[in-house]
């Protein structure tokens, strides 16, 4: 782990309905919400699908592995470059995050990435940000 | 017309909790949702209007939009009148569905006042509900976290559409160059001098791969536009411009299924094209939403001046510019050079096509004989959610 690309994060908002996520990211387990009625995950996590309306939807902890889909670097920031961006989970949804311990030019659509999660201000619950999985 | 016989309330659902220290406002919204649409025998996919006051989670109602899973959205209204804004939605629904706008609506109000929730009237920012909990936009603690600003999500937007479809730095900074060009006419743009795309290309990098100059410029400032009747307009001694389509449709990250290859006018532009019965082939002349190049870019494709994937081509060698190229887009320079009061570039849009249509345009810039135009917008961001609108202008012989 390095200092490269990090950015601190602000405490995330916990609602009623992510405070599930954000307790198990607090024991560093990464969960996602699938629908038992079509089966499909979604992001970000909600009690009702947002593909079929039903409420059968369930909490369901991931590897949090995936791959970049899009990025951008904001090259000035107080804190130096950072990068935000979509990762494509393997469970299929694509979600919005910061890319860590990469450096700049390495950084690239399609790179494996795994889900850690990072301390944020205050006294709020972790939050997920993906750095590459190292190649063998 | 009048909204008389025109439309019916069908659903109708009184949520049955009174007290709800356990769900979240956003949910309550969805449960409402369901619980109406139920009682008339309809699904999501069936609501093509959505409706809700401005004490509903997030930003107007795409956040709700988006939260629902509702995928079939044409019609869109936030109306704000505090308690009495659900009987204004239901008049403004049935205004809709007379003029053929849409023909589900679906009108939501939630709100937790006994546990700390958005209150109507109170401020609209996440409020906090017990033991510290937020009970704001659903999205805001999965997207709000992670530093986005439009730079970067728009930069996210063009990072795909160069790994999918080969668009390059030089193709956008094309845009830019077309919009100079008509800028250097224009006395009070903000930015008047014509750069090339080497200027452009150049400039320092902002949020790979946008660089400065493919951003808009920052300003003060406003605009206004009066939309009257045909019999006020007839009484009135200006150049008639008249309304022909109008389509709207919200675009958000469709529960992780989002793709960003393609932007909400993929829905609006077709809708106000049909309505119209013009075709993009027809326009005189376009004005294009541009907070940065690849916004233009993109919505151009969009809206089918192009096909997906070609925007880089047809942009390139001046084919934006007003006298050399095929489709003169924002001749007085734009949000890119000229204005983009407030952060908001929609309004400056419909002026220019306006001027256009007047022939009131600078001189240098007036696109000969301009009786068709689009004005096409995007409002929020083309990385993460946004809403689309298109109108199609014509001049009045
Ligand atoms: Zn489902």
């Amino acid at each position: 782990m390095s200092d490269v690309m990090s950015r601190p994060i602000p405490a995330p908002a916990v609602t009623l309905e992510s405070k599930p996520f954000w307790d198990a990211a607090a024991q560093g387990r990464f969960l996602v919400k699938r629908c038992t009625a079509c089966s499909k995950a979604h992001w970000y996590p909600r009690t009702i699908c947002p593909f079929c309306a039903s409420d059968a939807t369930v909490w369901e902890e991931s590897a949090g592995e995936g791959e970049v889909y899009t990025f951008s670097i904001m090259r000035r920031s107080p804190t130096g470059p950072y990068a935000i961006g979509y990762v494509t989970l393997d469970e299929g949804p694509r979600m919005l995050t910061n890319f860590v311990d990469v450096e700049p030019e390495a950084l690239r659509i399609g790179l494996r990435v795994k889900v850690r999660f990072q301390p944020t201000e205050g006294d709020g619950p972790p939050a997920p940000v993906f750095a590459p999985i190292a190649e063998q | 017309m009048s909204i008389k016989g025109k439309a019916y309330v069908m659903g109708a659902f009184e949520h049955p909790t009174r007290d709800a220290p356990d769900k979240t406002t956003a949910q309550l919204h969805a449960e409402c949702a369901k619980g109406a649409l139920e009682d008339a025998g309809l699904s999501f996919a069936d609501v093509d209007a959505y409706f809700c006051a401005g004490d509903a989670p997030g930003f107007g109602g795409l956040s709700m939009i988006d939260y629902m899973g509702l995928r079939n959205v044409r019609h869109m209204d936030s109306t704000e009148t505090g308690g009495s804004s659900y009987l204004v939605h239901v008049g403004h629904a049935a205004q809709a569905i007379a003029a053929g706008k849409c023909q589900v609506a679906l009108i939501t109000l939630a709100g937790r006042p006994r546990n700390g929730g958005n209150r109507p009237g109170a401020s609209l920012r996440p409020g906090g509900g017990g033991s510290g909990l937020s009970d704001g936009p659903p999205e805001a603690g999965f997207e709000h976290i992670y530093g986005g600003s439009t730079h970067n999500t728009y930069g996210m937007a063009a990072m795909r559409h160069m790994h999918e479809f080969g668009t390059t730095s030089e193709q956008l900074a094309w845009i830019k160059v077309a919009a100079s060009h008509h800028a250097q006419w224009n006395d009070h743009a903000y930015l008047k001098d014509v750069v090339t795309v080497e200027d452009v290309v150049n400039s320092r990098m902002i949020s790979d791969p946008l660089h400065l100059l493919d951003c808009c410029v920052v300003t003060d400032g406003g605009g206004a536009v009066i939309v009257t009747s045909p019999e006020v307009a007839r009484g009135l001694d200006r150049p008639r411009v008249r309304l022909l389509g109008a389509g709207e449709a919200p675009k958000g990250v469709l529960g992780g299924d989002i793709d960003l290859t393609y932007s909400g006018a993929v829905w609006s532009g077709p809708r106000a094209f049909d309505e119209a019965g013009v075709t993009p082939a027809d326009i005189k002349y376009a004005s294009i939403y541009d907070s940065f190049t690849i916004t233009v870019l993109m919505q151009l494709e969009d809206l089918g001046f192009c096909r997906k994937g070609e925007g880089g081509k047809f942009v390139a060698d001046g084919n934006l510019i007003s006298g050399i190229g095929k489709l003169p887009f924002n001749t007085d320079g734009g949000g890119l050079c000229n204005n983009h009061p407030t952060n908001r570039g929609g309004m400056t849009k419909i002026i220019e096509a306006v001027r256009q249509l007047r022939g009131e345009a600078h001189p240098k810039v007036q696109v000969p004989n301009c009786d068709l135009a689009v004005a096409h917008g995007t409002g929020g961001s083309l990385g993460i959610r946004h809403g689309a609108a298109t109108l199609i202008l014509e001049r009045e012989a």
